[in-house]
């Protein structure tokens, strides 16, 4: 050592210690600026993502507040049979409900000219409303019943303010100028109020005619049922194909063949999967048009190559050492994969899954494909009919929304994106959550 | 190796436990153990050293068939455990490896509890009725390894949390619960301190006593002061075994000479 320092001493460096010397500086230099390329990298990330978020919001929060008509309505036995045995049946119900409204503004000392036109622009037809009431409920004849009447889309967006008597043109049939002061007095009276509208939590998609009470709920349904499907597929599929090649299959062509297609297969488009399962599925198998179990099954396909490669890759991250050392006290290769591999993997598998499942969450093409787009205006009736009844998935609701014409489908579709998003969230928290739990045990 | 001790010191007259007849081992093209024959016998530590790469650990790896893990490797020649073909078609290998326990260079206890290290083993071969039985063998494993005084009251707390030489003997605690009759070790004092080797050292002498011990060193003094037979291994090849007084002090090689005396290695 002695001789090879005194033989190859390097030439000595000059200039003191606290003067940085060129070099440094540029190399000081170059970390600063590489810093400042992170810093401005996430500060244009943030801000892009505060735009979107605002405009998620704005858009969106609207949706869930909603205009409606608080009423308390007293029908009478006679008035119902008088009713039921008239012709125009809806149109008597009108008018009960437009004398009701006329004598409740009278106790107020409010003074307002209104037929059964401005009643129909306004809150739709209240007289079929409140007769389906009455049917389905017999027993309320002659009780005193709150009826909650939802205002037209047009009001509805008055309130709002994203609607104007400006925006009225000549000749609208839809609304007039008065009939926004008509809803301006019955809000004054507090008769007409905007509140939360659990109905488009839970409520089923809705037409034209009554487009303010068109809610999210059977899509939501159907977006769950389409997970638990891919769930209960996808997991234990993925985990023991993964488990299968990364510990027992040989290493050869043919394994690596089936590698590089996996690989391939979560690169391909889900548009690619929605037509195969229309062809398979549907076609060939004969599966029913637009249920959440084939939504369910075309999803699992998509999601399986994802859920494959992140075990595969949390498997193999597991150190060798922990395989040697059960092999080593005579465990079998399946004892040491179950008992001791796959628990330390379990964390990335958990992620990997759930991250799969928010992809599959959020995909629409596919169930373009198989018909997952249509018109749902019911619940399921059993549970079973929630896989194979015809469904809508979130996201393909909220596609079929943002493509009618009614602005108020539009704020529905921002509203539907919130749902979605809160979804989503929740999901990653939990996959966040698990894996801190998993990785404390070990 | 100034060590008088090894001189004076002879190998009892054991039985033999594993018989290896020209065994020869090939990852893929290479040829790694050529031609190793060697008698390794009961309640006796054999040492196998040698400069690195020169097969040492893959020898031992033979005897208890960790080898059928690695996919390219091939090997030939017959191994007999107590007059039985531990390569034969009907062997299973977990069932050897029950019987041929493996310590590990690097200490890998199971990220659990410590009960549960050496619990294992005991479980998965069935050889505990009830939970007192376990305990027990637990707790005279966990002796064996003298590591019980040191964690005794904190059986719950995970394997991994001890020191390096803790987890070492954990691990040889861990071999020892499955009743094993061999007991193969592969460098297991090359990650530890040498106040956690000193006592992994005395602790092999102690197993010596139960179990045939095959340990493989890198360290000639630590094959000197802990085993009685030490067979020298160079480019694959057995070139001398013998008791260790004499590989030590006469070899017959002149290599084995060039290798003790730090020429070559």
């Amino acid at each position: 050592m002695t001789d090879a320092t005194q033989g190859m001493a390097a030439p000595a460096r000059k200039g003191s210690l606290s003067q940085a010397d060129a070099r440094t500086i540029a190399r000081n230099r170059a970390e600063k600026r590489f810093q400042y390329y992170g810093i401005a990298a996430i500060t244009a990330g943030a801000v892009f993502l505060v735009l979107l978020l605002t405009a998620i919001l704005s858009n969106g929060l609207p949706a869930f507040k909603r205009a409606t008509l608080n009423i308390d309505f007293t029908l009478t036995q006679e008035q119902f049979d008088e009713a039921e045995s008239a012709m125009l049946k809806t149109k008597i119900y009108t008018n009960y409900f437009i004398a009701d409204l006329s004598s409740r503004l009278e106790e107020r000392g409010i003074e307002l000219a209104f037929d059964d036109k401005t009643i129909e622009r306004l809150l739709g037809k209240v007289g079929g409303t409140i007769r389906s009431h009455y049917r389905e409920n017999p027993q309320d004849i002659g009780e005193p019943i709150r009826f909650q009447l939802a205002a037209s889309s047009r009001v509805d967006r008055y309130f709002k303010g994203s609607f104007d008597r400006d925006d009225i043109g000549e000749g609208n049939r839809f609304i007039m100028p008065g009939d926004l002061d008509f809803a301006d007095a019955l809000r004054d009276a507090g008769i007409l109020t905007q509140s939360f509208d659990w109905n488009f939590i839970t409520g089923v998609d809705s037409g034209v005619d009554n487009a303010g009470g068109a809610g999210i709920g059977a899509s939501v349904l159907g977006s769950f049922m389409m997970m638990i499907v891919v769930l209960v597929l996808s997991l234990p599929i993925g985990v023991a194909a993964s488990i299968y090649l990364e510990e027992f299959a040989p290493k050869n062509r043919f394994t690596d063949l089936i590698e590089v297609n996996i690989s391939n297969l979560a690169a391909v488009p889900s548009i690619v999967f929605g037509i195969l399962g229309l062809a398979v599925f549907i076609q060939f198998m004969g599966m029913p048009q637009s249920a959440p179990l084939v939504g369910g099954l075309v999803l699992t396909l998509m999601t399986l190559p994802t859920i494959i490669i992140s075990t595969r890759a949390s498997l193999k991250a597991v150190p060798p050492s922990i395989r040697e050392a059960a092999l080593g006290i005579g465990a079998s290769k399946m004892q040491a994969v179950l008992h001791h591999v796959l628990p330390l993997a379990m964390p990335g598998i958990l992620t990997g899954t759930i991250i799969g499942l928010a992809q599959a969450l959020g995909e629409t093409a596919p169930l373009l494909l198989i018909g997952m787009v249509g018109f749902v205006a019911r619940y399921p009736e059993t549970f079973l009919q929630g896989f194979e009844g015809p469904n809508s998935a979130m996201p393909a609701q909220i596609y079929n929304w943002a493509s009618r014409s009614d602005a108020v489908f539009t704020e529905k579709a921002w509203g539907g994106i919130i749902i979605l998003l809160v979804f989503l969230l929740s999901m990653n928290i939990l996959a966040i959550i698990l894996r801190r739990r998993f990785e404390r045990r070990w | 190796m100034n060590d008088m001790r090894i001189i004076q010191r002879t190998a009892g007259m054991n039985d033999t436990k594993i018989h290896a007849k020209d065994v020869n081992v090939y990852y893929a093209e290479n040829h790694a153990i050529k031609n190793v024959s060697v008698d390794i016998e009961d309640k006796t530590v054999t040492a196998f050293i040698g400069p690195s790469g020169c097969g040492k650990s893959t020898f031992l790896r033979c005897l208890n068939r960790m080898n059928d893990t690695i996919p390219i490797c091939r090997v030939t020649g017959d191994i007999h455990l107590d007059e039985e073909d531990i390569y034969a078609k009907e062997v299973d290998p977990v069932q050897l490896r029950a019987k041929v326990g493996m310590v590990f260079q690097k200490p890998n206890p199971f990220p659990k509890s410590i009960y549960d290290n050496v619990a294992y083993g005991p479980r998965i071969h069935g050889l505990a009725r009830n939970k007192a039985e376990l305990d027990e063998i637990v707790e005279k494993s966990l002796r064996r390894g003298a590591i019980w005084d040191e964690v005794k009251d904190r059986l719950d707390a995970p394997g991994t949390g001890l020191s390096g030489g803790q987890q070492q003997r954990l691990c040889i605690a861990r071999a020892v619960a499955t009743a094993p009759e061999v007991l193969l070790m592969d460098e297991p004092c090359s990650a530890l301190d040498p106040i956690a080797t000193a006592q992994v050292e005395e602790l092999i002498d102690e197993l010596r006593q139960n179990y045939s011990v095959v340990i493989v060193t890198h360290s000639m003094q630590q094959a000197a002061r802990v085993s009685q037979k030490t067979a020298f291994f160079h480019l694959g090849d057995l070139v001398e075994y013998d008791e260790t007084g004499k590989i030590f002090t006469n070899p017959e090689d002149s290599r084995t000479e060039s290798y003790i005396t730090g020429r070559i290695g």
